[in-house]
């Protein structure tokens, strides 16, 4: 087994210095999300102005997978449309299904081509996808909250 | 390095090779060090065939066939029935009821007792209700958690739970507050999935008795390794489940008194638990058959029965002094980890043959990656026992449980695989 191609030297690098991490205000929408067989835990909330993404603050509890790749997220989404953002979590989600065989996009997901090795590994997909789910529910609230107040 | 223990009388490479999972390689050709026998064990030989030859010779439905296969089927069934009530010292089989593992087991006893509450007759021991408590501990593994959690709710009864020590030993000091008038049931874990701690059963029935509670043990841990008495114990309720103790998968068992079984209500309807059925309403079968509702796990009782007689063939006490022996050898490896912190009780005699720790600034996922690329197999997460994790500020461990192949060369191959771990993250 190559562990080398799981443990990348960008995840690594995150893990050890992620970006964007702790809680910041102002936000629209506060997530939390465990993964419920190890207990990895992600609060996280999202600031945006009309549809672009302005911040992206977490703070998590869990695995080197899942903390390099929140902190990995947040880089993609902030700065972004909604929209746009939402095309690299798709790639992500599409790069995570792959078994393997994926070959990611790196104008699209930039650092993120890192986690190809992650999804030969079934029971640590969870862990890299962890905070891309609270980021697809914060960007849903922040979309509710926002749609309430204008109706 | 030398891996035969202390234990003279304990021959562990014979045993290894009663069980041809072993013998295979993970990961291009590395030695299988399988440390996870708390969350199921491998399964030896005589296990897997008697499955087979009950399949291709005996196989039919029990206790409702009336031909020659019916009939020797019903008989293994029944056979393996009276093996387990000999294997934890029940002289009357009719206490051993089958289910399909130890979280089935528990949930029998709870829903028969909101049966009971809610019906409103029968006997009183069985009736919970607003004012009524139920005593769990911090220790437990959800399946001894969640369904008195949900009779609870069910019944109005309220949930309270004994504490932990920082050593990892159940806080006894409050014994008499917890367990008072009100309790009707204590639910406690023989041995800990997660610390290896072994609790005091018998002090913790005798004053639940004294109040006139019931008590369950969940000894999913304890009966695999040592020998466990039901009547020593002096518990109402045991259960256990097979696929930790040698069997396979799909069957458990609830020990009861018999006298308790008589007036539980039905847990599961159907087929088989009845003595007759009209459309209005339907009377039932005698224990253990009440609460075997529907074509059970025959194959898997079968199996069971075989892992009994291996389990008993081998020696208990020779397994049980093998497993102590393997726990303190690891401990004894782990004091020269560095950054290494071990939960639960620091003398092995204190407990079973389970290890949990965390390594300083690692998260346990990335430990147990790192240790299966070397072919060592242990358990990282909460092992289903959050609230326990919770207690002691961590989200997850790392857990190695031993068994009776393991040897000291696996010990040493998960400390050697710890030294990797620090290379990759330290
Ligand atoms: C102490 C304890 N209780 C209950 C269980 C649940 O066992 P099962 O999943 O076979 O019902 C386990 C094992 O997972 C356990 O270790």
């Amino acid at each position: 087994m190559h562990l080398d191609s799981l443990y990348q030297e960008i995840i690594l690098d995150h893990y050890r210095h992620p970006h964007n991490k702790g809680l910041r205000e102002p936000y629209d929408a506060e997530v939390h999300h465990v993964n419920p067989t190890c207990g990895d835990e992600v609060t996280l909330r999202v600031r945006l102005d009309g549809d672009k993404v302005v911040d992206v603050s977490y703070d998590s509890l869990g695995c080197s997978i899942s903390q390099a790749s929140a902190s990995v997220m947040t880089d993609l989404v902030v700065g972004k449309d909604v929209e746009e953002a939402n095309e690299v979590h798709q790639a992500f989600l599409e790069l995570m299904q792959s078994r393997g065989a994926g070959e990611p996009d790196e104008e699209v997901l930039e650092d993120a081509v890192a986690f190809a090795g992650v999804s030969r590994y079934p029971a640590r997909i969870k862990c890299a996808l962890l905070g891309w789910m609270a980021w697809k529910d914060a960007v849903a609230r922040t979309m509710d909250n926002v749609s309430e107040a204008t109706s | 390095m030398t891996v035969t223990g202390t234990n003279v009388g304990y021959d562990v490479d014979t045993v290894r090779k009663d069980f041809p999972i072993l013998e295979r390689t993970v990961h291009d050709g590395r030695r299988l060090v399988y440390l996870d026998s708390a969350n199921t064990s491998q399964k030896p030989r005589t296990v897997l065939d008697a499955m087979e030859e009950f399949l291709s010779r005996h196989n039919a439905n029990i206790h409702r066939a009336s031909h020659a296969l019916g009939e020797e089927a019903t008989e293994a069934y029944e056979a393996a029935r009276l093996k387990v009530a000999r294997f934890v010292g029940s002289a009357d089989e009719t206490e051993i009821v089958f289910t399909k593992n130890i979280s089935e087991a528990i949930n029998l006893v709870a829903y028969s007792v909101g049966n009971a509450s809610t019906l409103g007759t029968g006997d009183p021991r069985l009736r919970v209700g607003p004012g009524d408590e139920v005593v769990i501990t911090v220790m437990e593994h959800h399946s001894n958690i969640v369904p008195w959690q949900l009779l609870c709710e069910r019944t109005g009864a309220t949930l309270k739970w004994f504490d932990v020590s920082e050593d990892g030993t159940l806080d006894m000091s409050r014994l008499d507050e917890l367990v008072n008038e009100r309790t009707k049931i204590v639910a406690v874990a023989h041995q800990s999935n997660m610390l290896g701690t072994i609790n005091p059963v018998r002090l913790i029935a005798e004053r639940a008795h004294h109040v006139g509670a019931l008590v369950l043990v969940d000894a999913a841990q304890s009966v695999p390794h040592r020998g466990v008495d039901v009547r020593d114990l002096g518990a109402d309720f045991v259960g256990f489940t097979g696929h930790k103790m040698c069997g396979p998968t799909g069957i458990g068992v609830l020990w009861a008194r018999r006298e308790l079984l008589d007036v539980m209500p039905p847990f599961l309807g159907g087929g088989e638990m009845i003595e007759t059925v009209e459309m209005e309403r339907s009377t039932f079968a005698p224990p253990p058959h009440k609460f075997e509702a529907g074509t059970m796990p025959i194959t898997e009782a079968v199996g069971l029965g075989a892992a009994v007689d291996y389990l008993t063939e081998l020696d208990r006490d020779a397994v049980d002094a093998h497993d102590q022996d393997l726990t303190a050898y690891a401990l004894d490896q782990f004091a020269g980890v560095e950054g290494l912190r071990l939960f639960g009780p620091a003398d092995a005699a204190d407990r079973g043959p389970v290890v949990s720790f965390e390594v300083d600034g690692v998260h346990p996922h990335d430990v147990s990656q790192v240790l299966d690329a070397e072919g060592v197999a242990v358990r990282a997460g909460h092992h289903c026992a959050r609230p326990l994790h919770k207690r002691f500020g961590v989200t997850a461990s790392t857990r190695a449980s031993f068994y009776l192949y393991n040897t000291r060369a696996d010990v040493d191959a998960l400390v050697a695989g710890l030294a990797q771990v620090k290379r990759y993250f330290g």
